[in-house]
């Protein structure tokens, strides 16, 4: 078929340019000047002992802030794609049966989730992990409860609460930031700490718990959208 | 060497999720394709930052502060990729929901029977 | 290491090929959740713990889980046909 010819032949170039990319390509034998700076100012000014935390809240904070408003608009606009005729009752169709194990099973599990969840990004500054990370661990929490009780309501307002409240107080930390230290997002407006504490790296730990929830509740809006759109 | 596998197969992963979103009539099949792809390009600049004998940009007892530049990899692809991971998913929900909406009114995922977008 | 690394890029490229020429949407959606995971151990190799977390939680977890919440109400209605031309 042509129509395949075509696509292939297409493929087939991009694969010559990945090539040639992959021939001339040589690893670095040392770290470029901006990873160098990273690595060499991290512990002094930031007090993070994870340099990606550092370079995400801090460093390229504004960054962080547009990414999670891109994702505030895409969950938005699932919502607002799916809404049609979601408000017709859930209640009216004959329950789903949902296995007993599922439900003692989430009944048991989901504090358990949520609460790695919080601890992944209140450990952010120290460990692997982050607010992204333990967002997307809360989410899987919510969504193990959509799929245990999918006849449940889920309550919108509450997460579009956290998500606001989390947001708005994201910014205003900014802000403080911008008055009482050096700049927007500047972590400097708490004490830095011990490098390595629970307690340390400024106000890391509290943008990365704000970002941790706001993305949650942005999962969990999407997940909810999307399991509760009206069967066909 | 590590490095250059993953590459390639970071390369390798693009140009098959190319191939299967532009062959495949599924519009499920073809966001999965787009999806693979994703994962493709977000292989391949974590490769870019990868250094052989180096360690996790984490700074603890085994790598101290002191001589963290001489110990650790470069930690801004590693940035950049967090972020591609989460719009990604971002992404993915929002071309799944429209795909979900264009099944309610055609009742057909096959892109062959939507006939306004043809070409 | 070299080894390992070799062994999980080749099963990434047969999950990836499963993937777009498979006939079920099911295993389709499956095997991309396997490439992700398999992805997400890479990520691990390249000493990129961040990113490898980031990508085991959402890549292959949120996402399998959405295609499969669309898949669930698309399938009701239609059996799917004309996969390949």
């Amino acid at each position: 078929m042509i129509r395949r010819a075509v696509v292939l032949a297409l493929v087939l170039a991009m694969g010559a340019i990945f090539a040639t990319l992959l021939a001339g390509y040589a690893p670095d034998g040392d770290l470029n000047l901006t990873a160098r700076y990273y690595a060499d100012r991290t512990a002094p000014d930031i007090g993070s002992a994870n340099i990606v935390t550092a370079i995400i809240v801090t460093y390229r904070g504004l960054d962080t802030l547009g990414e999670v408003t891109v994702l505030f608009l895409s969950a938005t606009i699932v919502g607002l794609v799916l809404a049609g005729g979601r408000r017709r009752e859930t209640a009216q169709r004959p329950p789903v049966p949902v296995g007993e194990l599922l439900t003692t099973g989430s009944r048991f599990l989901v504090p358990l989730i949520m609460l790695l969840g919080v601890y992944v990004f209140v450990n952010g500054h120290l460990t692997p992990g982050g607010g992204f990370q333990g967002g997307a661990v809360v989410a899987s929490g919510v969504l193990l409860m959509l799929l245990a009780d999918p006849l449940k309501h889920f309550s919108h307002r509450l997460i579009a609460a956290v998500e606001s409240v989390a947001g708005f107080a994201y910014v205003v930390i900014g802000v403080l930031g911008l008055v009482l230290a050096g700049g927007f997002l500047d972590n400097r407006i708490l004490p830095l700490g011990e490098l390595g504490a629970l307690a340390s790296a400024g106000a890391i730990p509290l943008i990365y718990s704000l970002v941790g929830l706001k993305v949650g509740a942005e999962f969990s809006s999407m997940l909810a959208s999307l399991s509760e759109t009206e069967e066909l | 060497m590590i490095a250059q596998i993953a590459m390639a197969t970071g390369f390798a992963l693009i140009l098959i999720g190319l191939y299967g979103a532009l062959t495949n009539h599924n519009l499920l099949r073809m966001i999965v394709a787009f999806t693979i792809a994703d994962t493709g390009v977000n292989i391949v600049i974590v490769a870019v930052g990868y250094m052989a004998g180096r360690t996790a940009p984490i700074l603890d007892a085994a790598v101290p502060a002191a001589e963290a530049a001489q110990r650790i990899i470069d930690p801004v692809p590693q940035a950049l990729v967090l972020t591609a991971i989460v719009i990604g998913l971002g992404i993915t929900a929002l071309m799944l929901a429209y795909a979900y909406k264009l099944y309610q009114k055609k009742r057909t995922l096959d892109i062959g029977k939507l006939t306004e977008l043809k070409w | 290491m070299l080894a390992m690394t070799l062994l999980l890029c080749v099963a990434m490229i047969g999950a990836a090929l499963v993937a777009i020429r498979t006939d079920g949407l099911p295993v389709s959606i499956l095997a991309a959740g396997l490439l992700s995971l398999l992805a997400s151990v890479v990520f691990l190799v390249l000493a990129s713990p961040d990113v490898a977390m980031t990508e085991a939680a959402i890549g292959s977890g949120l996402t399998t889980f959405l295609f499969f919440f669309v898949l669930g109400r698309v399938r009701s209605g239609e059996r799917e046909g004309g996969e390949h031309d």
